[in-house]
Parts: C-alpha cells; sequence; structure tokens
C-alpha cells in the first residue's frame, strides 16, 4: 500500500464517519458491513466522505421540498404528491423513522435486544394528548411534561430490567410494555380512551396543524423531528458515550475489564433512545391529532425491532429506511390484495396474502436469513462490488 | 369463604393453563437457549387446528370425544410445525440466538397475520363439554370444572417431561448435549436430531396448552396465542429460566395473584401486579435469572 493511499484511508476512518467506524466488525446484533476497498486513490477516499456527509443533507433537502411538487405518482401513493393523503402518510413514514432510529440507539448501538420501546413512545403520545385533552397545559408545557414523565419512567423501568441481561432483559421489558397496554386499554378514569384512544385538544394546537389543508406543515413537523433525531443519534455515536455503549455491545466482560461501568452505559443508552422514542411518540400525536393504543401494543414494538433488522441496524440510514419502507408497506400493501395477478390465486393464498403483516412477516425471515446486515448492508455490498468490477 | 375457595381454584385453573404455555418455552429454552417467538403462533395453530377437527368431525357425536379427538389433533399439529420450524428456519442458525429470535418473531407476526387473513380477526366460539360446562360444589363454592381439567393436564404435562429427562436414553442425550455438545458428538451420537425432538415436543405442548386456553376463552381468535404468551415468558423469568420445576411454582404464583388481586383490588389490578411481581423477583433476586447468553 502506498503511503498516500494510507494517508487518504486513515482520513476517511477517522475523520468522516466516527459511528460507521465503530459499527465495522460488529459481531452481535450490528451488522458485519465490509470495509470500503481502499485500493484506490486518495481521491476517491475523499469523493466518498464528501459524498457521506452531504448525502443526509441532500436528501434533506429533497424531502423538504416535496410538498411543493404537485406531480402524480398513480399506485404508489394516494393521489398527488402534495395532496393531504400524501402528505399525511408521507409525515407517518418519517415520524416512524425517527422512532425506529431511537430504537436502534438501544438494540444497534448498545446491543439491547429491548421489546419494551412501545412504552416510552406511547408515554409520550398519550401524555401530551392527556395534559392537552384533560388538564387543558398549553403545548409548550404539555411537551415538557410528555418528555420529562417518559424520560423518569423510562429511567425506573431500565434500573429495574437492566438487573439482568439478553434475553431475560428482552421478556421483562416486553412485560412492563405489556402492563401499559393493560393499563391503557382498561381507561382508567377516563383518561386514555381505551381502544378508541384519544384525541389531542385541538384548542391547544398552534392552527397550522389542525385541518386536512395544513397536512404540509404536519409533514414537515415529522421532517424536523427527523432530522433532529438523526443529529442527537449522530452527536451520541461520536461521543465518548457513543464508543463505550459499541464496546459494551461487542464484549461486555472486556468494557467491564477496562473500567466501564456497563450498567450505567446501558442505561444511558436506554434513556437516550427512550427520550428519542417519546419525542417520536409526542410528534405522532402532534401529527396525527391524537394516540391510539396501537402503540402500546407488543405488536409494534415487534415491529420496530423488524423496521430496524430490516433496514440494517446499527446504521443511521438503516434505522431509517426501514422504518419508512415498513409504515409505507404496511399502509399500502392492502392495495396488492385487489390486484388483478391475484385473482388467479387459490382464495386461501389470496386471504393470506392480503394481509401486509404476513408479507412483511415473511420477507423480514428471509432478510434475516440472506441479508443480515438489513437492506443498505445489502445495498452497499452490491454498490461496493459493482465499483470493484468496473 | 366460598369466594376466596372459587377465586383460588379459579387461580390455580389459570396457573395451569400458563404453565402449559410456559412449560413448552421454559424446555425449548433450557435446552437449546433458544427464545421462541412463535410460541404464541403454535399455541394458534393449535387452537384452530382443535376448533376446525371439532366442526369438521360429525356433528351427532357428543361434544366430549370430539374434543378428545381435537386435542390430539392440535398436539400433532403442535409438534409437527414446531418439527418443521426447527428444521428449516432455527437449525441453520444454531449458536447465533439473536438470529434465531428474530426469525422467530418474524413468524409471529406472519402466523398470526395468516390467521387473521384466513378466518378473520373476530373470535370463533368453541363449544365445551357439559360436564366441563358444569360446576362442582366444593367447600361451599360452586367451582366450574374445566378448572379441574386444567389442573390434571398441567400435572401430566409436569411429570412427562421431567420423566422424559431424566429417566429414557433420549433424556441423557438431551442433558448431555446441553451440557457438552462437542463430547456427545465426539461420542456419535447425533445431537441435531434430539435438539429436533425437544422442539417438538414444545410444539406440542404449545398445542395442548391453545386448545385448552380457547376451552377457558370460550373462542379462538388470532390474537390468543401471543397474550398467552405475554404471561407465559413471565412465568419463565419469575421461575428462573429453563427449570420446569420453577415454572411450576411461578406459574400458580402468577395465577393466583392475578386473580386474587383482581377480586379484591379492582378488574385489571391483577395483570398489573404480576408484572410488579416480576420487577419485584428482579430486584430481589436477579442471579438466579441470569442463566441467559443473549
Amino acid at each position: 500500500m502506498t503511503p498516500s493511499a494510507r494517508a487518504g484511508v486513515t482520513d476517511a476512518t477517522s475523520d468522516s464517519e466516527t459511528s460507521t467506524d465503530v459499527e465495522t466488525g460488529a459481531a452481535g446484533p450490528g451488522p458485519a458491513s465490509e470495509r470500503p476497498p481502499t485500493t484506490d486513490a486518495e481521491g476517491r477516499g475523499g469523493l466518498r466522505l464528501l459524498a457521506a456527509r452531504l448525502a443526509p443533507v441532500v436528501v434533506l433537502a429533497v424531502l423538504a421540498y416535496l410538498p411543493y411538487l404537485p406531480v402524480d405518482v398513480p399506485g404508489v401513493l394516494p393521489g398527488r404528491l402534495n395532496g393531504p393523503g400524501s402528505m399525511q402518510l408521507l409525515a407517518t413514514c418519517l415520524v416512524i423513522g425517527g422512532i425506529a432510529l431511537s430504537y436502534d440507539v438501544l438494540f444497534g448501538r448498545a446491543g439491547l435486544l429491548s421489546f419494551g420501546h412501545a412504552l416510552f413512545v406511547a408515554a409520550g403520545s398519550y401524555l401530551l394528548t392527556i395534559s392537552t385533552a384533560s388538564w387543558s397545559l398549553p403545548l409548550p408545557a404539555a411537551v415538557g411534561l410528555a418528555l420529562g414523565l417518559s424520560t423518569l419512567l423510562a429511567l425506573v423501568v431500565g434500573a429495574v430490567a437492566l438487573r439482568v441481561g439478553g434475553i431475560a432483559f428482552a421478556m421483562v421489558t416486553l412485560a412492563f410494555a405489556q402492563a401499559a397496554s393493560i393499563i391503557v386499554m382498561r381507561d382508567p378514569g377516563g383518561t386514555t380512551g381505551g381502544e378508541e384512544g384519544r384525541t389531542v385538544n385541538r384548542a391547544a394546537l398552534p392552527d397550522l396543524l389542525v385541518g386536512v389543508a395544513n397536512a404540509p406543515y404536519r409533514y414537515w413537523l415529522a421532517l424536523a423531528f427527523l432530522a433532529l433525531t438523526w443529529v442527537a443519534v449522530s452527536l451520541l455515536v461520536a461521543s465518548r458515550a457513543g464508543h463505550a455503549m459499541a464496546a459494551v455491545r461487542e464484549n461486555e466482560q472486556r468494557a467491564a475489564v477496562i473500567g466501564l461501568g456497563t450498567y450505567r452505559v446501558r442505561l444511558l443508552a436506554l434513556v437516550a433512545g427512550s427520550f428519542l422514542g417519546a419525542l417520536g411518540g409526542v410528534v405522532h400525536a402532534l401529527v396525527l391529532g391524537g394516540s391510539s393504543p396501537h402503540l402500546t401494543t407488543s405488536e409494534f414494538t415487534l415491529s420496530l425491532l423488524v423496521m430496524v433488522v430490516l433496514g440494517g441496524a446499527g446504521s443511521r440510514w438503516g434505522a431509517v429506511i426501514g422504518g419508512v419502507l415498513y409504515t409505507y408497506a404496511d399502509a399500502r400493501l392492502v392495495e396488492v390484495s385487489g390486484a388483478g395477478v391475484l385473482q388467479s390465486l387459490p382464495e386461501v393464498v389470496r386471504q393470506v396474502l392480503s394481509q401486509p403483516l404476513f408479507i412483511l412477516g415473511a420477507f423480514f425471515v428471509v432478510v434475516v436469513y440472506f441479508a443480515p446486515s438489513g437492506l443498505t448492508g445489502l445495498g452497499g455490498r452490491i454498490i461496493r462490488k459493482a465499483g470493484v468490477s468496473s | 369463604m366460598s369466594d376466596l375457595v372459587l377465586i383460588l381454584f379459579t387461580g390455580l385453573g389459570l396457573g395451569a393453563l400458563y404453565f402449559l404455555a410456559a412449560s413448552g418455552l421454559s424446555l425449548v429454552y433450557g435446552l437449546m437457549g433458544v427464545l421462541n417467538f412463535a410460541h404464541g403462533a403454535f399455541m394458534t395453530a393449535g387452537a384452530y387446528a382443535a376448533w376446525l377437527t371439532m366442526r369438521d368431525l360429525p356433528q351427532g357425536w357428543p361434544v366430549a370425544p370430539r374434543l378428545a379427538v381435537a386435542v390430539l389433533v392440535a398436539v400433532l399439529v403442535g409438534a409437527a410445525v414446531g418439527l418443521v420450524v426447527e428444521v428449516v428456519l432455527i437449525r441453520p442458525l444454531y449458536r447465533r440466538h439473536i438470529q434465531q429470535v428474530l426469525v422467530t418473531v418474524g413468524l409471529s407476526l406472519a402466523g398470526v397475520a395468516a390467521a387473521q387473513g384466513i378466518w378473520g380477526s373476530d373470535p370463533r366460539p368453541v363449544e365445551k363439554p357439559v360436564w366441563m360446562a358444569g360446576t362442582t360444589r366444593l367447600l361451599g363454592a360452586t367451582v366450574p370444572n374445566d378448572r379441574f381439567v386444567y389442573l390434571l393436564v398441567a400435572l401430566v404435562v409436569f411429570r412427562g417431561p421431567l420423566a422424559l429427562l431424566h429417566l429414557t436414553r433420549l433424556g441423557l442425550v438431551i442433558r448431555a448435549g446441553v451440557e457438552n455438545r462437542t463430547m456427545v458428538e465426539a461420542l456419535g451420537i447425533d445431537v441435531r436430531r434430539t435438539f429436533t425432538v425437544v422442539f417438538a415436543i414444545g410444539g406440542a405442548a404449545a398445542g395442548l396448552a391453545g386448545v385448552l386456553y380457547a376451552q377457558y376463552a370460550g373462542a379462538v381468535s388470532p390474537g390468543q396465542g401471543g397474550s398467552l404468551l405475554i404471561y407465559a415468558f413471565i412465568v419463565v423469568v419469575i421461575g428462573g429460566m429453563g427449570s420446569l420445576t420453577g415454572t411450576a411454582l411461578a406459574a400458580v404464583a402468577v395465577g393466583l395473584v392475578q386473580q386474587l388481586a383482581n377480586y379484591y383490588a379492582a378488574s385489571g389490578v391483577g395483570d398489573l401486579s404480576v408484572v410488579l411481581l416480576l420487577a419485584l423477583v428482579l430486584l430481589l433476586r436477579p442471579t438466579s435469572l441470569k442463566g441467559a447468553p443473549a
């Protein structure tokens, strides 16, 4: 290897994506993505570095511009791209993408297989709804209250659940989330609305977030949340705490031996992820105008895991793309069942295929088998292969 | 007093159901280290298999023999599903526990969705034999008879695997395989086949739990297995992962606590106190639960 190439490589690894640096070689839940081929000269490394840095900004700009595009995309979206239906769907996709990113802080970064993340998302959502609707708090106070209490809840639940590790931790978090689901369903004192859910008090919201015509503003709100979460996760991953999380994920014993408080590192990951998740819950409630008990179900918590693994655990692109694609597919795959192609199939097959969750679940199993690093990992591999052969 | 007796028996009956659901889970986890999220889907499969069998058998038969056949079919279906899942999906991922969990998660989502697509999401009522629907006067309380059935079946299931593990050659191989897989293989024994058998037994237990829970609930629905699975998880964690005796004790404790709290406090408090019980156990003696490699 020439000195110049070597310099280029070090530059790329130390400077650009400290996160990807930590990610690579992850043997646990994080994918073991291969390092890009390093035989090329410096210019190529610099280009790649530039692209990696610019990509999120470009994507953000394009997404922010979407509400100005009056394009028809038949079959892909309900109606025009900047119509209220499409905007609402895209906003939901972005919020869930952000929530998936917050879950990745636990699963992909700290290696915590939690089945209780829905608890904190639901806490954020329901606390916002209840504090505006039942306690008539103004919006800023309601947001503050929702975030504060949810984070406190995460601290308490995490302190208890982290006393066990591995699979037991997964089961315990599931149990806590289930308890919350039961409370919400029982509707104590009429606060949660039971199966119906609860709507946000419209009077407490700024006018821009209310009404069908203002769907683009809710879309921008969702986009802002996603961008904020992205930045927060980037900073966290690049910080000392982020490195400690990666160390604990990779080898807990070794991390403990070199003097890291593994319990505290995990608790920090859980609380940080839950805070972002609760923020996602708040935005979810604002975008959808209320809270639905679906957020508390174990199905939602499992789907978060599916999203992250589908996209690629331990990578920001992976979590976001997984979340967005999953939500989109869940909403739009119902259309597939009406497609003409399926009419010739036997009745039972059609009934099964009409369930989006069946397709997603089966697809998920296939991804776990054949693309353990998720769709982004697979994409990266294909791109790199193409780059080598050209 | 009579209320208390009734609640105790209901709690015990429910505990028996939790044990049935948890036993397969605990067995598979203890021996293979696989946390089977699809266990709920196995239970749903058993429940629907039994429901279909009871529907398609000649309606002239009394309910009891039809139920007996249905239980048999449910157990066989559960075992078959477990067998196929182990051979096709779990075996290639041996020792990669997280991936195994992920696969079973995907399977559970797809399984429930498939049941929903074919039979709809509404609960379908199931027939109950006359005797099981009746009651018995006991210590001044009228106890529904089905509680005794659950207890009896749970006792049999409790003794069965223990006897299998400790009295048969297969049990010997399984225990040895858990202890040191490489050594057992070096002795010329195919451990993989025994693990498949264990998974099939777990599936059979799930099928049994599914059909009995459908009897308890009076209906089958796609989400049933999943909701029972969560209590099964709690029972397995409280009982110490992988220990059948611990699982049995924990199941009884969870069933009793839930029923007592539901009756003496308020409806719904029981479910919460179960989670509280779990938190307490974790805080007081977490060491017994730590045998869980991720």
